[in-house]
């Protein structure tokens, strides 16, 4: 094995580390194969999510109508400002009850798996290595940064939508609308209707999952690349590594940030938009 | 960037932190949030309120203040009033005194009077009748007796 006596090359690096560790315990072959888990996803994407809940239930169970500390005030804030959100989108009291709690959940928790991305892109793989034991074990840390993490939030919010398209309007209204909107009611018009509607439900879904994705995957990528330059050892490279981090990692934090937001607004407004009718 | 079964985990995960969130986190922070809209709400009103009491309280104390001003205006008027009844009361009296007083002094140096002239018409009477011994002692002197009767008569005097 000639590539154990020098390091992995820069390709070798970076396609390691695009690796999921999955059940399967070698890269996945097919585009899709149902049969896989990656397990690296599910422990981060649960573990984080467990952390959201446990900090949103020590604020719930803290919250008071007196004056509130700095961690409630914090957390007030950022469900004052869901609340609001939710208040100019969805114009249903009723829906809001749950409609605000999965933006609120979705920011947080998004949130949370975006920052997964500052830590050093090695520190947990190596962590991971030594306690497998394994050299050259996968591990990928950012939820969001695998499609699969995206696109299940982004079709759970489908299905939202989806039972409140027919919560509110009905099953026979929902079916309706979908023939004759956007271009009216015609015989003839209701194939390309249908047409338009799937391709607009497919395209809402797919475009608010891979806007996440990308967003983290590219982010994630950039401090791979960084890495390597501080790799090389070099002068060059160590001081390459340190200035682009440095700046990349604080343009990040406005990324993590407002990806999160993005991804909450984009969920109340297809929300919001299932209980218009057309 | 392969699609797996993780999407299905994720969906059901997704729909399990949405839902804790509806059921426990939410509604207490939105029930204290409101809650506490309420309390400022109320503090304000209150305050207003206050403030409001303060200003007709203010008002009732300048007017009091006025009567009271007013009446002790009144009471000194009066006062003086009386105390200007009492002096003349008193300056009378004192008037009346000081002619009583008079009067018996007149009436006492009167009587002194009287009994001095009464004690002088004695020694008078005496001095005429030690005269007319002197005069009868000596042997009758037109001239002597002329004089005798002049110092009489500046005796009498």
């Amino acid at each position: 094995m000639s590539t154990e006596a020098h390091g992995p090359t820069a390709g070798e690096y970076i396609v390691h580390h695009l690796t999921h560790f999955n059940s399967t315990g070698h890269a996945q072959s097919a585009i899709i194969d149902w049969s896989v888990w990656n397990l690296d996803t599910l422990f981060f994407s649960v573990g984080l999510g467990i952390v959201t809940l446990l900090i949103l239930i020590k604020a719930a169970g803290a919250a008071t109508s007196g004056v509130p500390g700095r961690f409630q005030a914090a957390i007030e804030i950022l469900v004052e400002m869901v609340a609001d959100q939710a208040k100019g989108i969805v114009h249903s009291a009723e829906s809001r009850k749950f409609v605000a709690p999965v933006a609120l959940t979705v920011f947080f928790w998004i949130f949370l798996m975006n920052s997964m991305d500052f830590l050093p892109v090695d520190l947990l793989p190596k962590i991971w290595a030594l306690i497998s034991g394994d050299e050259h074990a996968y591990l990928r840390v950012v939820p969001t940064a695998d499609l699969n993490g995206t696109l299940g939030m982004s079709i759970g919010v489908l299905l939202i939508c989806i039972y409140y398209n027919i919560k509110i309007k009905g099953f026979g209204g929902w079916v309706h609308e979908l023939f004759t909107a956007p271009f009216g009611s015609h015989p003839l018009l209701y194939p390309i209707n249908f047409l338009m509607q799937m391709i607009e439900f497919l395209a809402k879904t797919v475009s608010h999952g891979m806007r996440l994705f990308g967003n983290m995957y590219a982010g994630e990528l950039v401090f791979m690349l960084i890495a390597l330059m501080g790799g090389t050892a070099t002068v060059f490279g160590f001081l390459g590594h340190v200035v682009a981090g440095s700046i990349w990692a604080v343009f990040h934090i406005l990324i993590v940030a407002l990806q999160a937001f993005i991804f909450m607004m984009l969920t109340l407004v297809y929300i919001g938009q299932a209980h218009e009718s057309h | 960037m392969n699609l797996n079964a993780t999407l299905v985990a994720q969906l059901v995960v997704f729909f399990i932190l949405a839902w804790v969130t509806m059921k426990f986190v939410w509604p207490p922070i939105v029930k204290a949030l409101d809650e506490r809209a309420k309390k400022i709400a109320d503090g304000l009103a209150a305050a207003d309120k206050a403030k409001s009491d303060l200003a007709h309280a203010e008002k009732k104390v300048v007017e009091e203040l006025r009567k009271a001003r007013e009446s002790a205006t009144d009471v000194r008027a009066s006062a003086e009033k009386q105390a200007a009844v009492f002096l003349d009361e008193a300056r009378a009296e004192a008037a009346r005194i000081i002619a009583q007083a008079r009067e018996a002094a007149e009436a006492e140096a009167g009587v002194a009077a009287q009994r001095a002239k009464e004690a002088l018409r004695d020694q008078v009477a005496q001095l005429a009748v030690a005269g007319a011994e002197k005069i009868l002692r000596k042997e009758i002197n037109a001239q002597a007796h002329a004089d005798l009767l002049a110092n009489l008569k500046q005796e009498l005097q």
